[in-house]
């Protein structure tokens, strides 16, 4: 029944979306409507925990947060000015379609369709995702070429199921799926042993890990990603102020862990000799006028968000429970694919 | 004859004007709901109709009744889901059937455990939501122990909480004329049957109609058995990498699903037993005593088939709701027509289609119950002489 109303509610949103398309697209309403407004209404995830999830306090964390609070930062100098909107997978598109909200930072892949004909725009992807595998440690498995013949577990609704169907296929291995529509019930049949492996995002595989299990080490993530999940903010087509805003809001985080600068350290950086610090921090001026913002915006994201290594750590790496290695999230220079255009 | 103004005041014509209005006005809607959706998809750039059908549906399904692979088209996935739709429906109507008419009986009893038991049963079943009793199924189900240390429970037969695995024939070319010799036996049965009943009613002797009946069942199919040489091999399951291999097998998604519909459905049909049972006026009872019939052939022979005329049209409506019921499987991972179309519309993105067709499905399965129990219904019912 529940999946009926669901696939209607899909149907409804399409239609109304497609209404709300036509009366969106005015340049810079976006932008100006934020800045007169005072604070970024943000799309998050429900609760995914290491991207958005609110405390016990409700005071939400994670990494899509903490670019929300980025862009906050770099508007009105103050990361606090954000309010928050939980969307489902579901709502997330129609939500900003719509003008609810100003920007979606909510673990959304970046595909073609949605940049072009759902009339979004994709800001840098902020976590490089890739499907992948959860076993139990005691199979001792190495590899996902070592499940042939291995029930799967996989949650519908998005392109998982497709992905592992493809990846058993490509290397010529038969494997029998368990399709659940709700999270719980999925995660409380893979630890029960119904599955021999879970199959979903490798971040959240390694979310539900953290949540779910008393020793993590019991279960391990293989190391195969499947498939492709550049998870990027995205805003709606039609304001590029706004768009550059959120761009550089985010290569301002990138720079900065180039640069060696963190909240700690940013204060003391303010004297740097290096002309690239000096244009970040706006002690050279220029970046901020040509984003329509106060020349410290850079300075207000570091000294209140942290740089990109700052937010990783603190939200799904070491520093979380979630213990994702840096992995393609790394800076270019150490091996992965974090790079900052120049900022000037 | 007479002129329009005038003709307004006729009841008639008035009756058919309403009834035309109504009509436009019911297509007007369709018609602009139709098209409101079409124009709206057709903005969005989201492709329409139904040539998604043909195309490689690319995702594998769990369990299936005809050989499918991720290489199959759509379509064939939306049979597959159907065909696991009315497997369990079909096997969940027969056991709540069966489970509803013991309760329903045991309702009645002048036994005080059974009676109460009875009693218990339905009024917990009845009252616990139908999709928490799934899950509490499949949670129990998947408490089973792992493959590697599956409970045998019968020789060959194991238990886990992959499901159960069972051996299976191997298929042998005699196999085919013992099928044909049971088909024989069970023509021989009905002629049997029939005999004895014109015996009856002709002598007034009774005939041992149940026995020779199952003799004649089952003498053929023995002797073409030991005929063409007692093919008798069997495929056993065996543990094989991350499960078992060989034999057949029956998922705990189907297993629980079929219990939480069965149980639950037969929580209702035990009451319509009993009222049906409790509308056949005492008398009636009293009069079989009175012949000297046993209280089990009363209630065969007298009781059941007058209450049948009671029980059948509602029990129609507990048929179709296992039906529809089923469609709860997404809950618990077996994969029936919602299901699979779920998934379809997601990887399409044809979301109406998947809708419309679903619903267009349920609807053909639902009167196709309804016509078949209207049927035996009419068949059951009194026939005044």
């Amino acid at each position: 029944m529940k999946s009926h109303l669901s696939a209607l509610a899909i149907a409804a949103t399409l239609s109304v979306s497609a209404l709300a398309l036509s009366g969106t697209a005015q340049a810079g309403a976006t932008f100006d409507g934020v800045k007169q407004k005072g604070y970024v209404q943000c799309g998050v995830n429900l609760g995914l925990y290491g991207f958005s999830a609110p405390d016990d306090k409700g005071k939400w964390s994670g990494l899509d947060v903490d670019m929300c609070r980025a862009v906050a930062a770099a508007m009105f100098g103050d990361a606090e000015k954000v309010k928050y909107t939980p969307l489902s997978a579901q709502q997330r598109l129609p939500a900003l379609q719509s003008g609810e909200i100003d920007l979606l930072a909510r673990n959304t892949t970046r595909t073609l369709t949605r940049d072009t004909a759902n009339g979004l725009n994709f800001t840098p992807t902020n976590y490089y995702d890739g499907q992948g595998f959860m076993v139990s440690a005691k199979l001792g498995l190495k590899s996902a070429k070592q499940l042939n013949g291995a029930t799967v577990c996989v949650l519908p609704g998005t392109t998982t199921e497709q992905n592992v169907s493809d990846y058993f296929r490509a290397n010529k291995m038969t494997f029998k799926p368990v399709v659940i529509e709700k999270n719980e019930e999925l995660n409380k049949a893979f630890f029960a042993g119904r599955c021999d492996a879970l199959t979903s995002d490798a971040s959240q595989l390694a979310a539900i890990r953290a949540a779910e299990v008393q020793n993590p080490a019991d279960y391990v993530i293989l190391p195969e990603l499947i498939s492709k999940e550049p998870l990027s903010p995205a805003v709606r087509q039609g304001d590029e102020e706004w768009t550059n805003l959120v761009t550089w809001a985010f290569y301002a985080m990138v720079q900065a862990e180039e640069k060696g600068l963190t909240s700690e350290t940013v204060d003391a950086a303010m004297t740097s000799p290096d002309p690239d610090v000096k244009r970040l921090l706006g002690v050279t001026a220029g970046n901020g006028k040509a984003l329509g913002v106060e020349e410290n915006w850079a300075y207000a994201i570091i000294k209140q968000v942290g740089n990109y290594a700052q937010s990783y750590e603190r939200n799904v790496g070491a520093g979380s429970k979630l213990k994702m290695p840096r992995g393609q999230n790394a800076l270019y220079t150490e091996g992965g694919l974090m790079y900052a255009p120049p900022m000037k | 004859m007479t002129n329009p103004v005038q003709a307004l005041n006729s009841a008639r014509v008035r009756g058919w004007l309403y009834q035309a209005l109504f009509l436009a006005c019911t297509l007007a809607v369709a018609w602009y709901l139709v098209s409101n959706t079409l124009t709206n998809l057709a903005n969005r750039g989201v492709a329409t109709g139904l040539g998604f059908l043909h195309r490689e549906a690319g995702f594998e399904i769990g369990e299936s009744l005809l050989s499918y692979t991720a290489s199959d088209t759509y379509l064939k996935a939306l049979v597959v889901g159907l065909l696991n739709t009315l497997a369990v429906s079909a096997a969940g109507v027969v056991l709540a059937t069966v489970l509803g008419v013991l309760i329903g009986i045991g309702r009645l009893s002048s036994n005080w455990m059974v009676n109460r038991f009875a009693t218990l049963y339905v009024e917990t079943v009845r009252n616990v939501p139908l999709l928490l009793q799934l899950v509490v199924w499949y949670t129990i189900l998947n408490r089973l122990p792992s493959p590697r240390e599956a409970l045998e429970i019968l020789p060959g037969i194991f238990l886990s909480n992959r499901g159960m695995k069972f051996p299976v024939l191997v298929e042998h070319a005699g196999h085919g004329w013992i099928l044909l010799a049971l088909v024989a036996g069970i023509a021989a049965a009905f002629a049997v049957v029939r005999h004895g009943r014109r015996r009856r009613e002709a002598t007034g002797k009774p005939f041992p109609t149940l026995p020779a009946a199952i003799a004649a069942v089952l003498l053929p199919p023995a002797l073409a058995f030991i005929a063409t040489g007692a093919p008798l091999a069997f495929d056993v399951p065996v543990l094989a990498g991350f499960n078992f291999e060989g034999g057949g097998s029956v998922t705990p998604e189907f297993t629980a699903l079929l219990i939480g519909l069965s149980v639950y459905t037969a929580g209702f049909i035990a009451e319509i037993v009993r009222s049906g049972i409790l509308a056949v006026p005492h008398g009636q009872t009293e009069a079989g005593l009175a012949l000297g019939l046993s209280p089990g052939k009363i209630l065969r022979l007298v009781i059941l088939p007058q209450a049948l005329r009671v029980i059948v049209p509602p029990l129609t409506s507990q048929y179709l709701n296992l039906t529809k019921n089923s469609s709860l499987a997404v809950a618990i991972g077996y994969p029936d027509l919602v299901s699979v179309s779920n998934t379809s519309a997601n990887q399409t993105g044809q979301v109406v289609e998947a809708v419309a067709m679903m619903m267009l499905v349920y609807l053909i399965i639902s009167l196709a119950i309804s016509g078949f129990m209207n049927w035996y219904n009419r068949r059951v019912a009194l026939v005044t002489r």
